[in-house]
């Protein structure tokens, strides 16, 4: 399954001018609000329609300006969750995760119903009103309601966006499970970079309407030259790694990672579970050689690859690690002291409190 | 009190209630299709259909029902026609009051209709959109469930100014004892009949008790309407 997208579309002054690709999986599209994300999430539902050119989903073409085809939003498989949650109020939660499946366009059976439920914890709430529901059972409802509907292809608008951190947490794994347990096709759009760093296999990144960088996580995250177009973004790259052990007393999780051990405050999940972890630039230090007898326990074999323009003080130094990339910003100072160049052998050091506190 | 009222009071009572019922509910289906053309359409001549809608509110009744006279009197152009196609005479007819009721009472029921379409918020049929309803199924599913306090409300407004309707009815279809006398028309004839007060009185009650009746009967239903439409 594959999205193609080459839309333009002008609102008022603003102008959106977006192609990109991606596989299957979770596709981020990541950029600061007004960059076009919405729009553009509401060009591929048929809620708004381009000016000109196409979005195909696998096969079926959605939008074709030169053939002038342009499928009703009704008739796309095309799931919707948006930021506000949008529950109908007059139905209660069982009617509202119904809805969808009585148009039976794409043979949607409520006897997925149970399974919805269960991946989601929604259960117990089949009875009640959207009224009496929490802002994060909300949008598990809302997600629940697209994912009866049968898409061929999830839309996720800041599904988290309205919600507090204790309820972002709360929904986080969800859509982690999601991922993982449906192979449904997942455009997610956000603007909270961990968010992203834990979702998402392809990365698109807007800014001003433009797609600005567009690829693997990684490669778009470990860029050095896009910080500026992120604006809050906070330059940092995703390790995957394996649960080696939980050691409760201590409160650690010990993970495998091809270019080193590593412990970090406890994560949830057994041992031989990936995990992802993301780690900002400003928390990797970097040592040549040896760093001798310091507290910092996380040592990861690297190579320099790539050395950033000086920002100020600062200056981004892209490493390799065990196939992921990593990003240490360090100082200019720091740099010639050490004599880094690419390709330059370095031990990368990420203090264990740096790590994103499970959640 | 009830025992009091004579057989011709019982008949415009009865008359009444029927013309206004038929009026309420006939004009529904078209109150809310105006109502929704008004709220949602956006075509050259919408104020024109608005002002055409709000038209019988602001002349005196006498002109609508002498007008209606006019198109559908025996030998008005639609009377003509529909006494020639189908048989249906208006004029002198209850059916004539009862059209002469919707017509006065139909701009209070669009008013309402339109005020809670324009209150569903369109975002929600965007969501239904989205789950593979067409516009038919939305608006039965989404839109016509959520503007139900509006539409109920409309039509008690419109039932009761069919109630209260006189002077198009009377300029329309007369006043004739068991055809076409409503209360306000008996009301009427018993006060230009010497020593007629006790009737007016007793007719008059009976008018304040249906009234008041049908606007505890609507603050009830749109009450409970509401609170199903937000889910509480």
């Amino acid at each position: 399954m594959s999205l193609v997208i080459d839309v333009e579309k002008r609102q008022g002054e603003f102008q959106l001018a977006a192609r990109f690709e991606a596989g299957g999986g979770v596709t981020a599209l990541f950029g600061r609000s007004g960059s076009g994300k919405t729009t553009l999430v509401n060009l591929i539902a048929g809620l708004a329609r381009p000016d000109t050119g196409t979005i195909r989903v696998g096969d079926t073409v959605l939008f074709d300006a030169a053939r002038g085809i342009d499928v009703p939003v009704h008739l796309r498989a095309v799931g919707y969750v948006f930021q506000d949650g949008r529950l109908f109020p007059h139905l209660s939660v069982k009617a509202n995760l119904l809805y969808g499946t009585r148009f039976g366009r794409r043979g949607g059976r409520d006897g997925k119903l149970d399974e919805i439920a269960a991946l989601l914890d929604i259960a117990p709430l089949l009875a009640r009103r959207p009224a009496d529901l929490s802002g994060g059972e909300k949008q598990r409802v809302a997600i629940g309601r697209a994912l009866l509907s049968e898409p061929q292809l999830l839309l996720m608008d800041e599904p988290l966006a309205a919600l507090d951190a204790a309820r972002k947490a709360e929904i986080l794994p969800y859509i982690e499970r999601l991922r993982d347990e449906t192979r449904l096709p997942l455009v997610y759009v956000s603007h909270a970079e961990d968010e992203v760093a834990r979702l998402a296999d392809t990365l698109v990144l807007l800014a001003g309407g433009k797609v600005i960088a567009a690829g693997a996580v990684n490669d778009v995250f470990g860029r050095l030259d896009l910080g500026v177009y992120s604006g809050r973004f906070e330059a940092g790259t995703v390790l995957t790694a394996r649960i080696v052990a939980q050691d409760a007393e201590a409160g650690i999780t010990a993970l495998h990672h091809a270019a080193g051990s590593l412990g970090v405050p406890r994560l949830p999940g057994a041992p031989g579970a990936m995990v992802r972890l993301r780690v900002r630039a400003r928390d990797v230090a970097l040592a040549v050689g040896e760093p001798g007898n310091i507290s910092i326990r996380n040592r990861l074999a690297a190579t320099v690859t790539e050395i950033g323009k000086a920002q100020g003080p600062a200056v981004d130094v892209r490493l390799a690690v065990g196939g992921d990339v990593l990003v240490a910003r360090v100082t200019n100072g720091a740099v010639a002291a050490l004599g880094l160049a690419v390709g330059t052998p370095v031990i990368a050091l990420i203090k264990a409190t740096a790590f994103d506190a499970a959640d | 009190m009830l025992d009091a009222l004579t057989p011709a009071d019982w008949t415009a009572i009865a008359l009444s209630l029927r013309v206004a019922s038929v009026a309420a509910l006939a004009s529904l289906p078209f109150g809310v299709a105006v109502a929704m053309l008004l709220a949602r359409g956006r075509f050259p001549g919408r104020s024109l259909v608005d002002a055409l809608v709000h038209l019988p509110l602001v002349m005196p009744p006498v002109v609508t029902g002498y007008l209606l006279l006019l198109a559908f009197g025996r030998k008005g152009p639609v009377g003509a026609l529909l006494a020639r196609l189908f048989g249906i005479v208006l004029a002198f007819r209850w059916t004539g009051a009862a059209l002469a009721a919707a017509i006065m009472g139909f701009p209070l029921m669009v008013r309402a209709i339109r005020l809670s379409l324009d209150a569903v918020d369109p975002k929600l049929e965007q969501a239904a959109a989205t789950l593979g309803a067409n516009r038919l199924a939305i608006f039965a599913t989404v839109t016509l469930p959520l503007a139900l306090p509006g539409i109920l409300a409309g039509l008690v407004l419109s039932f009761a100014r069919a109630l209260g309707e006189f002077g198009a009815t009377i300029t329309f279809v007369g006043n004739i004892p068991g055809a076409t006398q409503t209360i306000p028309s008996a009301i009427y004839t018993d006060i230009q009949t010497p020593g007629g007060d006790i009737a007016a009185l007793r007719l008059t009650a009976i008018s304040v008790a249906i009234a008041f009746v049908a606007l505890i009967a609507s603050d009830t239903l749109s009450r409970r309407a509401a609170r199903r439409a937000i889910g509480r």
